[in-house]
């Protein structure tokens, strides 16, 4: 199973652009980092510039609408992700939870939708069914 | 933690923890069954006392402490009973480590004993089953009831296996150490064959109804990687896990919504996984650094790459190309040429012949494969006569075709594959499938 663990750090809704991160922290986070990918797990993970460098696009009355950070009414706002694999979710909040995470941050942890979750129909609505069996190939896998 | 899933975290915690706690407590009683039984007491201490008091900050630092009380306390009894004076070495270590041992802060140490475990569970004095069952239970976290279930025998043969794996070893004393520089080689390709033999397992079941059993793509995905992190200058751990990135990155694709399998140049390849591609390439990237080779050019190998690796590139070419059409086949048939001269097998050779018949046309591809087609290793592989009958196929070869099709069906062990078989064979001969039809 896939989880996303989504850092939300209170404050960066408001943070300017260009804000670096703490020397400090992020060698807390690096070891963190390290731990997750010695054992195993890690598949992915990315830090995000703040949201006055971003833009929000909405879709009122089917017509697209381009809106520039900083967004006033945001309470909370992604300050990045890991993406990692484990066999449940109380192992993701396990690791969840050795991060060196401050005061003022939160992380939610999220399983991610695989096709398999998918109802029937959706799945073949994803899939566009199309017959596969008239095979010209022959090849070993 | 929610009273509803106590001991879901505690399973969780013992996933996380139950590896490198058996490797320290390993090198500490040197003998591996040892510290696995001492590893599952504290699990067991910790079954009974976390629900109440909760999962303490420190979960590897608590049981491994644990652990060790427990190694002492039965070190005390058995010194009171008979004095062994060679028993005093590990005896000396046991007491003499502090108690608040960090597993984080001797990380290195850690490292180096989670490697030693590895090489351990992997030993030449067991069988390769034995192998594997050590080698998921000590490394991997998994129950005996999973294994089992995953290799398809009953529990009770599984924990007979597992006893005896250990029993062997404490009998022929393997020492709990990283072979030296000349068995290194040979030893390191044991733990890569172990781990992609669970790999295997799971991505094609050699028999039974279903296809794939994806979670122990996922068990070997996890040991290889711990292992690159163990062994990073190894160029073969990186080409292991990146083959095993890239295979994986098609399971998805490799059987239809009916769940009969799909041929890897028929795939969908929207539903190949692109962040496991981009895992794979990464990964075969660092094997190509690791032994100070450049890039892959792969006529200018510094050193020449091992089979992982080149079984990497391999997979590597599938997954780079946008479509079927745009295989690099030369490429292919290269890397597999390269192969047959590092690690020659038929098998190899029936692989070699379908990129050849891509990249030269049917004829050449026929004339390879028949350079193994009598070969007594491969009365039984069902994959030499799907190739010859598709090679067959394509030269208009009908009769020919129809014989090598049946043939293969009747091989194979796996059910969906066997009617797959059976249908090319009837539409070779002219009839379409009966399925949908009256």
């Amino acid at each position: 199973m896939r989880f996303m663990m989504i850092m939300i750090p209170k404050g960066y809704e408001q943070a300017t652009p260009g804000t670096q991160p703490d020397a400090k922290r992020v060698e807390a986070m690096m070891k963190y980092n390290e731990a997750l990918q010695k054992a195993g797990i890690l598949l992915a993970l990315d830090g995000l510039h703040p949201p006055s460098m971003g833009a929000r696009v909405s879709f009122a009355g089917g017509k697209p609408k381009v809106t520039d950070g900083p967004f006033a009414e945001a309470k909370e706002v992604i300050g990045g992700y890991w993406m990692i694999q484990v066999k449940s979710k109380e192992e993701a909040v396990q690791w969840a939870m050795r991060c060196p995470g401050s005061e003022n941050e939160v992380i939610e942890v999220r399983q991610v939708q695989e096709l398999e979750d998918f109802t029937p129909d959706l799945q073949q609505a994803a899939e566009g069914f199309k017959d596969l069996r008239d095979s010209p190939g022959g090849k070993p896998r | 933690m929610t009273a509803s899933n106590p001991h879901r975290a505690i399973e969780a915690v013992w996933r996380i923890e139950s590896a490198r706690l058996i490797a320290a407590l390993a090198r500490l009683v040197r003998d591996v069954g040892r510290a696995e039984e001492l590893a599952q007491d504290a699990l067991v201490a910790a079954l009974e006392q976390w629900p109440q008091a909760g999962i303490p900050d420190n979960p590897g630092a608590w049981l491994m402490a644990t652990a060790k009380h427990r190694a002492i306390d039965q070190l005390r009894h058995r010194t009171l009973a008979a004095r062994k004076h060679q028993q005093l070495g590990y005896e000396i270590d046991l007491l003499e480590t502090p108690d608040d041992l960090d597993l984080d802060t001797v990380d290195d140490d850690i490292g180096d004993d989670l490697l030693r475990l590895m090489f351990t569970a992997c030993h030449p004095v067991l069988s390769e089953e034995a192998q594997v069952a050590l080698t998921l239970r000590l490394i991997g976290g998994l129950s005996t009831e999973e294994i089992a279930r995953a290799f398809l025998v009953p529990e009770t043969t599984m924990a007979q296996r597992i006893v005896r794996a250990k029993r062997a070893l404490s009998e022929a004393r393997v020492p709990f150490e990283i072979p030296g520089a000349a068995q290194l080689s040979e030893r390191l390709a044991a733990v890569l064959q172990v781990i992609y033999l669970v790999f295997n397992e799971g991505y094609s079941a050699t028999a039974g109804q279903d296809w794939a059993r994806p979670s122990l793509c996922e068990d070997a995905l996890r040991l290889g990687r711990i292992l690159a992190e163990l062994a990073p200058h190894e160029a073969e751990v990186h080409g292991l896990v990146a083959l095993m990135e890239i295979q994986a990155s098609r399971l998805r694709a490799r059987v239809d919504p009916s769940g009969a399998p799909v041929l890897l140049l028929d795939q969908d390849r929207a539903k190949w996984d692109q962040l496991l591609i981009h895992r794979g390439l990464a990964a075969l990237e660092r094997a190509a650094r690791s032994n100070g080779a450049r890039p892959p050019s792969f006529a200018q190998f510094a050193i020449a790459p091992g089979p992982y690796v080149l079984q990497a590139e391999i997979a590597a070419c599938h997954a780079r190309a946008l479509t079927a059409d745009a295989t690099d086949w030369q490429r292919i048939a290269a890397l597999y040429a390269a192969l047959m001269v590092l690690a020659p097998s038929p098998i190899v050779a029936v692989n070699s012949a379908v990129a050849i018949g891509m990249a030269e046309g049917p004829a050449a591809g026929l004339e390879m494969i028949d350079t193994v087609s009598h070969e007594p290793a491969l009365r039984n592989y069902h994959l030499l006569p799907t190739v010859r009958g598709d090679l067959l196929e394509k030269l208009g070869r009908y009769d020919e075709a129809f014989a090598e099709f049946t043939r293969a069906a009747a091989l194979t062990g796996n059910a969906r594959e066997r009617r797959f078989l059976q249908e090319r064979a009837a539409r070779v001969a002219g009839q379409f499938p009966g399925k949908g039809h009256a």
